[in-house]
């Protein structure tokens, strides 16, 4: 990491630079955004906009089940109750006949209640709020490392479902009918997203992560005509903004998660005018 | 009537295929051969089963009976390459998806937004411009019109080369320009390639001008035989024609 910093301070001209937090902040944002990127073009083709919502907010519950059964670490109770969330809410989607908004906002909301209540017990919330909107100025080295792993893990994932995804995007029958394995494909869908967001939760915050999964992707939409500049411009749109977002915020002085989901929008409603009709 | 490259002699047998739902008998001792080279057309009423039959011979529905293959030599198989044009696919419009990237999903298994491979990228401009669709690879499949999405359809359903093509009402929804050109395609490849075609249609002018044979269900099979033949039949007016008179009445 020192070369790192030793190469921030000497080769990029900027007052943000000669600070190790920003520096971290910066690496750990080039990491993110291109997870949320790649993610969000999937999440966005399958309808999960809400679906990702809902499991950010589950991400109270998360913590709150490693305070209960006394787990140091709230990373890995985050996980594993994001993990079985995705799981659940897809199979009551896929099995029921109750629409899919409605499952999701049942678990949604079930998942809040039952998160704050248990946090809020004797009073002690406060030291939680701040994964309300999340501190990505806090990362430290080691974390930035465990962002790294995650993005490569992914990216291989990624290459290795794409394909059947893409199919299932289209419409679940014709991927059956191709001997495309729809649940298992979309059960590793949502366990990679699962895994992504509450790992991701302590830096963006519980309020701003979903923003930032489903804005580049939504923006890339607009202006994309194949599968190859969806994605490509998903990344491209979700680290520029990122990282515009982020030094915004350092000048400006303002909540760094705000800032990138502030210049996403503007991203947005920009692509959104120019779209192809 | 055996074309230039169906040999007429493979046969795909369907035999007794019967289904249940509860305590419904929803087909009941299905049998009937298709051969390659020949377009068969599956008709009948409304709720006669035909939707039925095809998912059964797809096997996407528990059923009775057995989809076998039999080669010109004898050669029997139990597994064979079902290709299968949907009615209508419900989808996204607006997904940035192109029809080359719908086309190379299941030729390839690298992530087809990567890796566009150059062979792959040929073979598809072959099979496009087989069912009449040259110009539109780089097209969104959102753009398309009905009858062009049914082509690219038919495209997707020709890899890999199907021993038995369905077709389930291919153009319900189509324009009539739309719908002579995909009948035009279909007559095109039951002349080249070597496989047997099975056509869910309500559109009897369409089954008199283009299937060689034809087979009248409602739950079980009524009558087959070549359109003429059927359609002169007294099953044939039982089944359609005492529908117009109810309606009339």
């Amino acid at each position: 990491m020192n070369v790192i910093y030793n190469f921030a301070e000497g080769v990029l001209p900027f007052a943000w630079a000669d600070y190790k937090f920003m520096v971290n902040a910066f690496i750990a944002i080039l990491l993110i955004a291109p997870l949320m990127g790649i993610l969000g073009t999937m999440a966005v083709n399958n309808k999960m906009a809400f679906f990702s919502d809902a499991l950010g907010h589950s991400a109270f519950t998360g913590i709150a089940l490693g305070v209960l059964l006394g787990i140091h670490n709230e990373t890995i109770s985050l996980i594993a109750f994001g993990v079985f969330l995705a799981l659940v809410i897809t199979r009551v989607k896929n099995k029921g006949k109750a629409s899919s908004d409605t499952v999701i906002s049942v678990f949604s909301s079930t998942a809040v209640a039952v998160g704050l209540l248990v946090l809020s017990y004797g009073g002690g919330f406060s030291k939680y709020s701040a994964y309300l909107v999340g501190d990505i100025l806090s990362i430290s080295a080691l974390e930035i490392l465990g962002l790294l792993i995650t993005l490569i893990a992914v990216v291989i994932i990624w290459a290795f479902i794409y394909n059947k995804l893409l199919i299932i995007s289209i419409n679940r029958e014709l991927a059956a009918s191709r001997g495309v394995k729809t649940a298992l494909y979309e059960n590793i869908f949502v366990i990679v997203v699962a895994v992504v967001v509450m790992l991701s939760i302590k830096w963006v915050g519980i309020l701003l992560i979903n923003s930032l999964l489903i804005l580049p992707a939504a923006s890339a939409r607009n202006i994309a005509k194949n599968s190859r500049q969806y994605l490509a411009s998903s990344v491209a749109i979700s680290v520029i903004c990122s990282v515009c977002g982020l030094l915004i915020s350092f000048y400006a002085d303002t909540s760094a998660g705000a800032t990138v989901v502030t210049v996403l929008a503007v991203v947005f409603f920009a692509t959104y005018l120019f779209r192809k009709k | 009537m055996a074309s230039e490259n169906g040999c007429g002699l493979c046969k795909i047998k369907v035999d007794k295929i019967g289904v249940k739902k509860g305590t419904d008998v929803l087909l009941s001792d299905v049998s009937f051969e298709l051969h390659c080279g020949e377009l068969t057309a599956l008709i009948g009423v409304n709720g006669a089963g035909k939707t039925t039959l095809v998912k059964s011979i797809l096997g996407e529905i528990k059923h009775q009976g057995t989809v076998s293959f039999e080669s010109h030599c004898g050669q029997k198989l139990s597994k064979i390459t079902i290709g299968y044009v949907p009615q209508h696919l419900d989808f996204d419009r607006s997904a940035p998806i192109s029809v080359e990237d719908f086309l190379m999903i299941g030729r390839t298994v690298s992530p087809v937004c990567f890796i566009k491979k150059k062979k792959i990228s040929r073979e598809l401009d072959e099979i496009l411009e087989t069912v009449g669709c040259k110009d539109l690879k780089e097209k969104r499949l959102g753009d398309l019109s009905g009858g062009e999405l049914q082509r690219v359809m038919l495209a997707n359903a020709l890899y890999p080369t199907p021993e038995l093509l369905i077709l389930d009402e291919p153009v319900s929804g189509v324009d009539a320009s739309g719908s002579e050109k995909f009948y035009e395609v279909i007559s095109d490849l039951k002349q080249h390639y070597h496989m047997a075609i099975a056509m869910v249609s309500h559109d009897l002018g369409i089954v008199r001008d283009y299937a060689d044979n034809v087979v009248l269900i409602n739950k079980s099979v009524l009558k087959s035989g070549n359109a003429k033949s059927v359609f002169s039949s007294d099953e044939f007016s039982q089944s359609f024609y005492s529908l117009s008179k109810e309606a009339e009445e």
